[in-house]
């Protein structure tokens, strides 16, 4: 007797009675006007705007913010106090903020310096002391107008931020491996950063990546929040400001949910791609894998866009 | 950087007399518990030295002590001639920096209780990494020496293999592999084959064996009591932090003198 399932066929006939309800809304309610949509969601400002605030942004926010964060962990698992305790404050400060007060911050900078300029410290204190008058020893500057662009403070805040949740990922990743690692590769005569680049790190990535997939896609949906800097040349922005002009608001909300999405899944294949490399030499990759998608359903992205809430 | 204030160097601890390793002394603290309490210990060049006691005697640290992967708090250790972990200077013995410390223990190859091969590399990987990272060999040579290891391990047929794939006796034999890229001057054995199947105990000694025989230098700590007797040249018994008694393998174990030892062997036997 083959076994029967009646809950199933009922959880089924459920979901495509609610799946017929949500067709016929999309396809009855005028409020979409998809012709509308489609027409609009690909104009060339929304797609510059798409390509340098949304893809750009999380390309370079993340490359600085993962580089800055191995530094951050290393610094913070290091021997050196004084490392450890300038690692530990960054993390708790950038952490602490959220994303949408820093950049606030960060676009509003130009405020203290009109000139970001590079040279000795404390140049006219010291000429002070030794009788000279505004003496200035500084090698180059820029105005911060020049410098401190909407796109380059969206940058900062961002990569900064990010950076400080990385750390900790990364941090995780390099406590996760056994510690016999390294002894084995110190008792090579490998040294520290040999032995990290070599051994620690590629066994880290196995543990950093899959969070790292969700930091990016966390990333991505939060150059949406670039509009405090402010930052126009942006995706959300762009649609917002065709829906405010046209009084058609809902189509460009649902169009910049269409692109998130687009985007979001291409990130997902490369996030499967990632995850397969590194998992090399783990014969039970299947096992691992949904053990660490449990762990990181708890763990990464969530606490980010809890904190930053509108994301 | 650590100093440590010794009494002036009494003896030489030259490479001359033949001896490989020359321990004098050595103390090993972890916070207040004491466990090496003036270590003494002589190995000659080419000869395997099995060190036996009770677990929490002090062997494992004893031997990592050895390549400095513990730092001593007092004594010294010499391998072939060089003082391991520090330089001195004037009646002062002071650490020597990190770079200077790898370089020591290129000469020294370690095998793990738990083998500790890097998984995410394939057997020949694992072997030929130090040796090409640290610009001792150059790639395509490297690669034919790691197979030839391999193949004297009798793994010749697992180059490719991930160490996942491998069961623990073959773990252990490319980690004995990997050890031996580095052409090293002496071999620390800690415990290699306690976390073995038993079935998968044989091979591993038989590698042992062999490098024995070819005259590599060996200080093996273990409890093959068989080995020891077989392939031993001395015998070190040590409990509670000292060395209790030594001397040739088969005298020990047949008339051991001390009483500690007798209830050790009366237990392992």
């Amino acid at each position: 007797m083959p076994v029967r399932h009646p809950g199933r066929w009922l959880a089924v006939a459920v979901l495509a009675v609610l799946a017929a309800m949500f067709v016929h809304l999309l396809v009855t309610n005028d409020a979409f006007d998809w012709a509308f949509m489609v027409d609009n969601m690909f104009r060339p400002p929304i797609i510059e705007g798409l390509l340098r605030g949304t893809v750009l942004m999380t390309v370079s926010a993340m490359l600085i913010g993962v580089t800055v964060g191995v530094v951050i962990a290393v610094m913070r698992l290091s021997d050196n106090p004084i490392l450890r305790g300038v690692a530990w404050l960054y993390t708790w400060f950038f952490r602490a903020v959220p994303r949408l007060v820093l950049l606030a911050v960060f676009g509003n900078i130009g405020i203290l310096w009109s000139r970001v300029e590079f040279g000795v410290p404390f140049d006219t204190q010291l000429g002070q002391l030794f009788g000279i008058d505004n003496l200035h020893l500084r090698l180059f500057g820029f105005s911060s107008r020049d410098i401190l662009t909407g796109f380059m403070a969206g940058l900062l805040g961002l990569a900064l931020s990010e950076a400080a949740y990385m750390a900790e990922i990364v941090r995780a990743g390099i406590q996760s491996v056994d510690g016999g690692q390294t002894e084995a590769a110190q008792a090579l005569g490998l040294s520290r950063g040999q032995t990290l680049r070599r051994v620690v790190l590629p066994q880290a990535m196995r543990v950093i990546i899959p969070p790292t997939g969700n930091e990016t896609i966390a990333m991505l949906k939060d150059t949406s929040l670039l509009l405090y800097v402010p930052v126009s040349v942006e995706l959300f922005f762009q649609l917002d400001a065709v829906g405010k002009r046209t009084f058609q608001i809902f189509p460009m909300y649902v169009a910049a949910c269409l692109w998130y999405l687009f985007l979001t899944s291409i990130l997902l294949v490369g996030q499967y791609f990632l995850e397969r490399h590194f998992g090399k030499g783990h014969g039970t990759a299947g096992r691992a894998r949904l053990r660490l998608r449990g762990m990181t359903a708890e763990t990464g992205g969530g606490g980010n866009s809890g904190m930053v809430g509108p994301s | 950087m650590t100093e440590l204030i010794v009494p002036a160097q009494t003896g030489a601890p030259a490479a001359e007399s033949g001896l490989m390793v020359r321990a004098e002394q050595v103390h090993k603290a972890f916070g207040p518990l004491e466990v090496l309490k003036g270590i003494d210990l002589e190995v000659r060049a080419g000869e395997v030295c099995c060190l036996l006691g009770p677990s929490g005697s002090g062997k494992s640290t004893f031997l990592r002590c050895i390549n400095h992967l513990e730092k001593i708090n007092a004594g010294r250790i010499w391998v072939d001639g060089d003082l391991i972990g520090y330089r001195e200077r004037g009646g002062k013995l002071h650490e020597l920096r990190e770079k200077e410390v790898a370089a020591q223990r290129r000469s020294i190859g370690m095998v793990f209780q738990r083998f500790n091969l890097f998984p995410h590399m394939t057997a020949l990987q694992n072997v030929i990494e130090a040796p090409v990272l640290l610009g001792r060999d150059r790639k395509a040579s490297a690669r034919e020496r790691g197979a030839a290891l391999l193949e004297r391990v009798g793994l010749g047929d697992k180059l490719g293999a991930y160490p996942g794939q491998l069961s623990g006796g073959q773990q252990q034999r490319v980690a004995i592999a990997r050890a031996l890229a580095m052409q090293p001057k002496l071999m620390l054995f800690d415990e290699p084959t306690s976390a073995l199947d038993p079935e998968l105990v044989g091979e591993v000694l038989d590698v042992m064996k062999d490098l024995a025989r070819d005259g590599m230098t060996m200080i093996v700590v273990t409890h093959e009591i068989g080995f020891a007797r077989e392939v031993g040249d001395s015998l070190v018994f040590m409990d509670g932090g000292v060395v209790v008694e030594s001397g040739a393998p088969r005298e020990v174990i047949a008339n051991p003198r001390h009483d500690r030892t007798k209830a050790f062997l009366a237990k392992v036997l």
